[in-house]
């Protein structure tokens, strides 16, 4: 069978046998083999698209080409590590008396559905679909933040609904200036919303329309970014939600809603050849990395401060394809890449962490070295690669961001290394103690899946000391999509 | 503007104003299940004025979007809300905080800002309901100030839906309606979405023993 429909198909169907069935003995089991197959199609697929090019599915409602073929697999691979960590993880929590059976039914046909929006959303060539399955994702979640139906983790999901739903409007808005300056040059032929017809007449497009437009799209998808000043929601749902979902709306959902963000600034940059919507990038993005590190320093609660440390990198990520240039944008992408795989290794661990300990406050974790030396250790070295410590993949774009800003934008530079010094100093100096103390806690009766941590910081530490010429190959291919 | 616009044109315009009016009705309403109702005209207003321009235009797709519209925001919304008022018996509740001259003024500040905001594209616009995209974008950001507003769960919640409502008024007037895929989309996401949302106020209820959603307020950074 065709590896697309293959990757669609599985977590659809698997979605829903999973909502039927319920809470069965293989349920934990399907789901991570149903991610394992989404994983190996989208492998199968990337090597299609990366050896022949481009190509269109279902006449042209789905396009795949380098750029989103990348996101598919970092999405469908953090899908799989994720779905591996939250089978113990979740039985745990179940042990500990926090989630019912239909509660874990709900989390896992919940996790696939969620899969499915995202991945429609990264391969689909409509940019009204685009909106459908952004908003979409969001509607999957809502119920997984507030899974253990505590008063703060209601919370955390009504202002998630409401904050992404107004941010989600905003977006709809944007999209329909964006198909009312396409019909313009297109024609009531259905294919003004067509992202492959748009990108070939984006120079012809009405700049002042397409100027509002980018605007709003940028604050629509931006609010789902976690951009400021509209980041509210982020470290609250991060918090009260179960840590597997922390990881994938982290390491993931924030990346397809940038890569609306991408799509969309391709247009408008065609349409407004000032580097307008460069500059509004730009400048969102170096509001949030300072934002972010403000607030990183007064953080108690260890998952709210690596949900901050997110936003923190999401800007810097914004700020680099603000930027543009194949440098810049070969730049953003890896630092996407390392930033999803290193903050959902750091979420893996620390759910280990405050489950072993029951508390999420940093103050009251100490000692993780002893009671667990691969969570420890597995925190330590996250930590250390999210600081964009050598040899680790963050540093390694974090330098090339940077030096690119010196650059281009020499008086972005200290702003942007100063954010970098506080978050430095404000996370290392908690986590510092979290592993080394002193501590009396008791084993857990699930033992806790480390592989996917060491996975992914391995590969971190691969792509930070060595990238494959395949990859580099493949990420100017991506980079040049973006322009 | 000219004092001879086609009769259709002026009917477009007519059920643009009286969303626009109802939008700040609604704005000052205190109690839900005359709120429900006023969204529930809204809806059936929008779907009006979408036949009027499918009829003047000769837009197909148009008739099924009016369709659509009647039975999801002017029916199966409202009944759903009403339900749910029901269900949770909250049909007397009167939001007190509402503050109604001053948000009064903040709206009519607003449909200011929208109209500026919307002259220019309605200005390259060439459909015949191009005059109402100032009140779409209007009545976007009265239910906005709506959500702001509001402290209980229901009314944030009809506030989101009928600022669905300014932008699908958007769509019908700059551009004749998006796409028909991307449309049922749209509604998909907004009937999933309310459903989820009913689920949730089940949750809050359960939890809080009332809608009141300043107990959602508890998440603040010290």
């Amino acid at each position: 069978m065709d590896s697309f429909i293959l990757m669609l198909l599985v977590p659809l169907v698997s979605g829903v046998l999973l909502t039927v069935f319920g809470e069965r003995k293989w349920a934990p089991n399907l789901n991570i083999l149903a991610s394992l197959f989404s994983f190996l199609a989208s492998v199968m697929l990337t090597v299609e698209i990366v050896a022949s090019g481009p190509r269109m599915v279902f006449g042209e409602l789905f396009f795949i080409d380098s750029l989103n073929v990348f996101l598919v697999t970092l999405t469908t691979f953090v899908g799989l590590t994720t779905s591996i960590f939250s089978g113990p993880y979740m039985e745990n929590e179940r042990e500990h008396g926090k989630l019912s059976v239909g509660r874990l039914r709900l989390y896992k046909s919940m996790y696939q559905l969620f899969m499915f929006t995202m991945l429609v959303a990264l391969t689909t060539n409509n940019l009204g679909f685009l909106w459908v399955a952004m908003e979409a994702a969001t509607l999957t979640t809502v119920l997984l933040v507030s899974l253990y139906r505590t008063a703060a983790s209601l919370e955390a999901a009504w202002k998630y609904f409401i904050l992404c739903g107004v941010g989600i409007a905003q977006a709809l808005f944007g999209t329909i200036l964006l198909y009312f300056a396409a019909e313009r040059v297109l024609g009531e032929t259905g294919n003004a919303l067509l992202w492959t017809h748009l990108v070939g007449v984006k120079g012809q497009l009405e700049p002042t329309i397409m100027a509002l437009s980018f605007i709003f799209l940028l604050v629509g998808y931006g609010t789902k970014v976690g951009l400021a000043p509209l980041h509210n929601w982020l470290p609250d749902a991060h918090a009260e939600g179960p840590t597997p979902v922390s990881a994938v709306l982290s390491g993931l959902l924030l990346n397809v809603a940038l890569y609306a963000v991408l799509r969309c600034k391709v247009l408008a940059d065609g349409a407004l050849p000032n580097g307008f919507a460069s500059a509004l990038m730009i400048g969102f993005g170096l509001l949030t990395v300072v934002v972010a590190a403000f607030f990183l320093s007064r953080q108690k609660d260890v998952k709210r401060m690596f949900a901050y440390s997110s936003i923190e990198h999401m800007g810097i990520i914004t700020f680099a394809f603000g930027m543009g240039g194949p440098v810049a944008n070969f730049a953003g992408l890896l630092h996407m890449t390392m930033h999803s795989l290193t903050k959902s290794a750091i979420f893996f661990t620390v759910g280990h962490a405050t489950q072993k300990t029951g508390t999420q406050l940093m103050e009251n974790i100490r000692g993780l070295i002893r009671i667990n030396p691969l969570i420890g250790w597995g925190l330590m070295l996250g930590t250390l690669a999210i600081l964009g410590m050598p040899p680790f993949g963050v540093f390694a774009s974090e330098f090339m961001i940077l030096t690119h800003a010196m650059k281009h934008f020499p008086w972005a530079t200290p702003i942007l290394l100063l954010a970098l010094g506080v978050a430095f100093a404000s996370i290392f100096g908690k986590v510092q103690p979290m592993v080394f103390g002193h501590t009396e806690a008791k084993p857990l009766p699930h033992a806790p899946a480390i592989t996917p941590v060491f996975i992914h910081l391995g590969l971190v530490l691969m792509l930070g000391l060595y990238i494959p010429p395949f990859f580099t190959r493949w990420f100017h291919e991506a980079a040049r999509m973006i322009g | 503007m000219t004092a001879l616009l086609p009769f259709s044109t002026q009917l477009i315009n007519l059920f643009a104003s009286v969303i626009l009016l109802l939008a700040f009705s609604m704005l000052a309403q205190r109690r839900v299940l005359p709120l429900i109702n006023m969204f529930a005209l809204q809806g059936a207003t929008l779907c009006l004025s979408t036949l009027v321009v499918a009829f003047t235009t000769g837009q197909a797709h148009l008739y099924w979007s009016a369709g659509l519209t009647l039975l999801l925001k002017a029916l199966l919304l409202p009944w759903i809300l009403h339900r749910l008022v029901r269900r949770l018996n909250v049909k007397w509740d009167v939001e007190s905080l509402i503050n109604i001259p001053t948000t009064m003024l903040v709206g009519i500040v607003l449909v200011m800002i929208a109209f500026n905001v919307a002259l220019p594209i309605s200005q390259l616009s060439e459909t015949v309901s191009r005059g109402t995209l100032g009140i779409a974008l209007a009545t976007v950001m009265l239910a906005f100030l709506m959500m702001i507003t509001r402290t209980k769960a229901i009314p944030q919640v009809v506030g989101f839906l009928a600022m669905e409502n300014g932008l699908f008024l958007a769509a019908t007037s700059a551009t004749y309606g998006m796409p028909m895929v991307v449309e049922l989309g749209i509604a998909l996401d907004v009937l999933v979405g309310a459903i989820i949302l009913g689920v949730f106020f089940f949750q809050i209820r359960e939890q809080f023993d009332s809608l009141d959603i300043r107990h959602l307020e508890k998440l603040k950074e010290n």
